[in-house]
């Protein structure tokens, strides 16, 4: 069974069948996912970012911006807000590669920002469990 | 007491120590110029609003604190926009303020309705939008604590039109403290210890200082720390002034238009401590083969920068001017004899060749050189951006911190002047010229009509040789001499154009002692405008060809005929 967090792809990605490797995804899920989600899951290395961010309506955009012009890769994004609405949690699905550390430095700088931490309890699959939610 | 937004902001900036506010007004900040009008607060009539962001940024450069800039919603807002990039490239401590359509017409593509908040996001320290009249209260000081805390930078607050309007009760206690620099990080010991230890284990110590030096006011420092260790010192553009040039250990600039034997030096280096630094490509070349034979160290306050293109053995992330008291107190004197002779034999081998003095006069380097000679060590340079600009951090020798105020980051075309008016208004009594090219100039051309009107003490110099010569030099390098859009021909009169300003306007004659003329020019009281004729053919030399290494680099053809003629 390949192993989604494998540097090199065992092999291109052929069909839609093949995201069933994921671990614990359901099958649902995984049927439904859109080819790119499932390709980036599969045959990147990726871990998870938690940010404890402020709640208002720039926060996003600077996060996101933040990705977008220092040409980091964010492959997937949940928020939630925390604290009665004066926090958000964000998770970030981060492509594993040597710039990282510099990506969580920069994350850090952020003045919304307020803590960064690694979830190593949550994998690709958390993401694409969620893509159930935009099935259709 | 009830107050109203606009006049709770030039309060607020008021407590900030603001006294003195570059803009240009326009609808939407309309309420706050109202409340502005009959204060104590001197607000400078730029004529472009990028204008007033560079005059701001002149301010700031000069005095190490947050100046301020305002301008309209819309178009007055994206005019600022350069001057915000270029500061934050430079961390140049700023607060912009802009005016907004009022909050309901947000979103609805009203009248000079631009998303100002989503502008300045990625060229800012930090940005706001004030959605509500009391978070004045909290954006103001919180700005300028951001915008001077740590690494400086830009911050922009945008202030919609009703939310100037409205009123809300400060009760007398209710007042925030004016927001200041937080204290910075504190460095521990262990990575001190671990860096005196190196420093003096190192046979081929280089000091890489960086305009960071000179924001932590460690200049003095970092040359005690040189003296101590008997190391040679580079700087970048920015870090020009951190030390003087006369001083034994100065190796000069480094990278694309360094000496060469200062770049030579950092390829024998075997420790390089970069201060403040943050191995900018024009410093750097082709960072794979930046000081190959160098373990490196890293002292900034900005954690981020750490690591970002270099991996050192040691990063240190504090205040510069700590980290080097506490450095010094653990370094005991080292003479490396042979390492001084070996970065003295380097300067004396590869100095600038400039033509004679006598057979021109008005190379710039020549020119440089005669200001240097002339006026007083703390003067101000101002420069715009160019072969000029090169020539000046080559061949002006900057004796104290913050006499160079250059767009060195963002490369910004039209800087010099606004920077000029703007350092002329932080440092009364001092002399500030802006060196600048008969491109650049015509960028921020307008404020010479603000020159005029506050009658600064601001000498302008165009260098004109009727090309955007750095443009040319490239294309005459690296483009097979095939000058595309780069002549810009006889171009107006800058004597004229000056005068048709109100401004004492000069043209020097090469033929006729021009260095005679200058200096009576210069000795007038009042501003002025030089324009001061060039060789159109001269280049910046040496120079490292973009994108590679540093050792690589084009010697003035004069300095190599073998070459030339191979
Ligand atoms: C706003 C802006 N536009 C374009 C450039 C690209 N550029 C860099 S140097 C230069 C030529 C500058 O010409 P001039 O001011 O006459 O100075 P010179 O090089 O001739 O000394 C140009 C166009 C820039 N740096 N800034």
């Amino acid at each position: 069974m390949p192993d989604p967090t494998a540097t090199t792809p065992p092999r291109a990605p052929s069909t839609r069948e093949e995201c069933y490797v994921l671990r614990n995804i359901p099958a649902a899920a995984a049927t439904a996912m859109s080819e790119p989600i499932c390709n980036v899951l599969r045959y990147k290395p990726t871990t998870v970012l938690e940010l404890r961010v402020r709640n208002h309506p720039g926060t996003m955009s600077h996060i996101t911006g933040l990705f977008a012009r220092r040409a980091f890769n964010l492959e997937a994004i949940v928020c939630v807000p925390r604290a009665g609405g004066a926090e958000s949690r964000m998770l970030l699905l981060v492509a594993e590669e040597p710039r990282l550390e510099q990506v969580e430095k920069q994350l850090a700088k952020l003045y919304d920002v307020l803590a960064v931490r690694h979830r190593d309890d949550l994998g690709p699959e958390f993401f694409a469990g969620l893509t159930l939610a935009t099935a259709g | 007491m009830k107050i109203t937004g606009a006049n709770l902001l030039r309060t607020l900036l008021e407590r900030q120590g603001i006294h003195t506010l570059a803009g240009l007004p326009g609808g939407a900040i309309l309420p706050f110029y109202d409340a502005l009008h009959g204060s104590a607060v001197r607000h400078i009539l730029a004529r472009h609003e990028q204008g007033a962001g560079f005059i701001a940024q002149g301010m700031a450069r000069v005095t190490g604190r947050a100046a301020a800039c305002v301008a309209t919603s819309g178009p007055g807002a994206t005019n600022l926009l350069t001057a915000l990039a270029d500061a934050r490239l430079d961390s140049v401590p700023l607060v912009a303020i802009t005016g907004q359509v009022p909050l309901a017409l947000i979103g609805t593509d009203a009248f000079q309705e631009v998303d100002t908040y989503g502008l300045t996001l990625p060229i800012t320290k930090h940005n706001f939008l004030v959605r509500h009249i009391d978070e004045l209260l909290e954006v103001v000081p919180l700005a300028f604590q951001l915008a001077e805390s740590g690494r400086p930078g830009p911050v922009a607050i945008d202030v919609p039109k009703d939310v100037q309007n409205a009123t809300t009760d400060v009760p007398d206690d209710a007042w925030p403290e004016p927001g200041r620099a937080l204290p910075p990080p504190l460095c521990a010991d262990a990575p001190i210890d671990a860096l005196a230890q190196q420093l003096a284990a190192a046979q081929r110590p280089v000091l890489y200082l960086g305009g960071g030096v000179i924001t932590a006011g460690a200049s003095d420092l970092a040359c005690a720390l040189a003296q101590r260790l008997t190391a040679p010192t580079v700087c970048t553009l920015m870090a020009l002034g951190a030390m003087p040039p006369e001083h034994p250990l100065y190796m000069g600039m480094l990278g694309m238009h360094a000496a060469q034997g200062t770049n030579f030096l950092l390829d024998e280096a075997d420790l390089v401590l970069a201060i403040g630094a943050r191995f900018d490509d024009r410093a750097t070349g082709k960072v794979a083969e930046f000081c190959p034979r160098a373990a490196i160290a890293h002292i900034d306050i900005d954690h981020a920068e750490i690591g970002k293109i270099k991996t050192p053995f040691l990063g240190l992330v504090g205040d510069a001017a700590d980290i080097l008291r506490r450095l010094l107190d653990r370094l005991p004197a080292q003479a490396r004899p042979a390492w001084r002779a070996r970065a003295a034999e380097l300067r004396a081998a590869f100095p600038l060749r400039p033509p004679p003095p006598a057979e021109d006069p008005l190379h710039p380097i020549n020119l440089c050189r005669f200001l240097g000679a002339t006026l007083p060590p703390d003067t101000i340079v101002t420069t715009d951006v160019g072969q000029h600009q090169m020539w000046v951090a080559q061949a002006y020798p900057f004796r104290q911190p913050r006499t160079l105020l250059t767009s060195g980051g963002l490369g910004t075309m039209g800087f010099g002047l606004p920077a000029a008016i703007g350092a002329a208004l932080a440092a009364p009594g001092r002399r500030v010229i802006c060196v600048s090219g008969d491109g650049s100039i015509l960028m921020n051309i307008q404020e010479l009509a603000t020159l005029a009107e506050l009658d600064l003490p601001v000498a302008l110099l165009v260098c004109n040789n009727a090309h955007l010569g750095l443009v040319r030099q490239q294309q005459e390098l690296f483009y097979r001499e095939r000058y595309s859009a780069s002549h810009l021909g006889a171009g107006p009169e800058f004597a004229a154009l000056a005068r048709a300003f109100g401004v004492r306007g000069h043209r020097l004659d090469p033929t006729r002692d021009p260095l005679a003329e200058l200096a009576a020019a210069l000795a007038q009281p009042g501003p002025c405008v030089i324009d001061i004729p060039i060789q159109a053919t001269a280049n910046v030399y040496p120079m490292v060809p973009p994108g590679a290494a540093n050792r690589h680099m084009i010697a003035a053809p004069e300095l190599q005929p073998a070459l030339a003629h191979a």
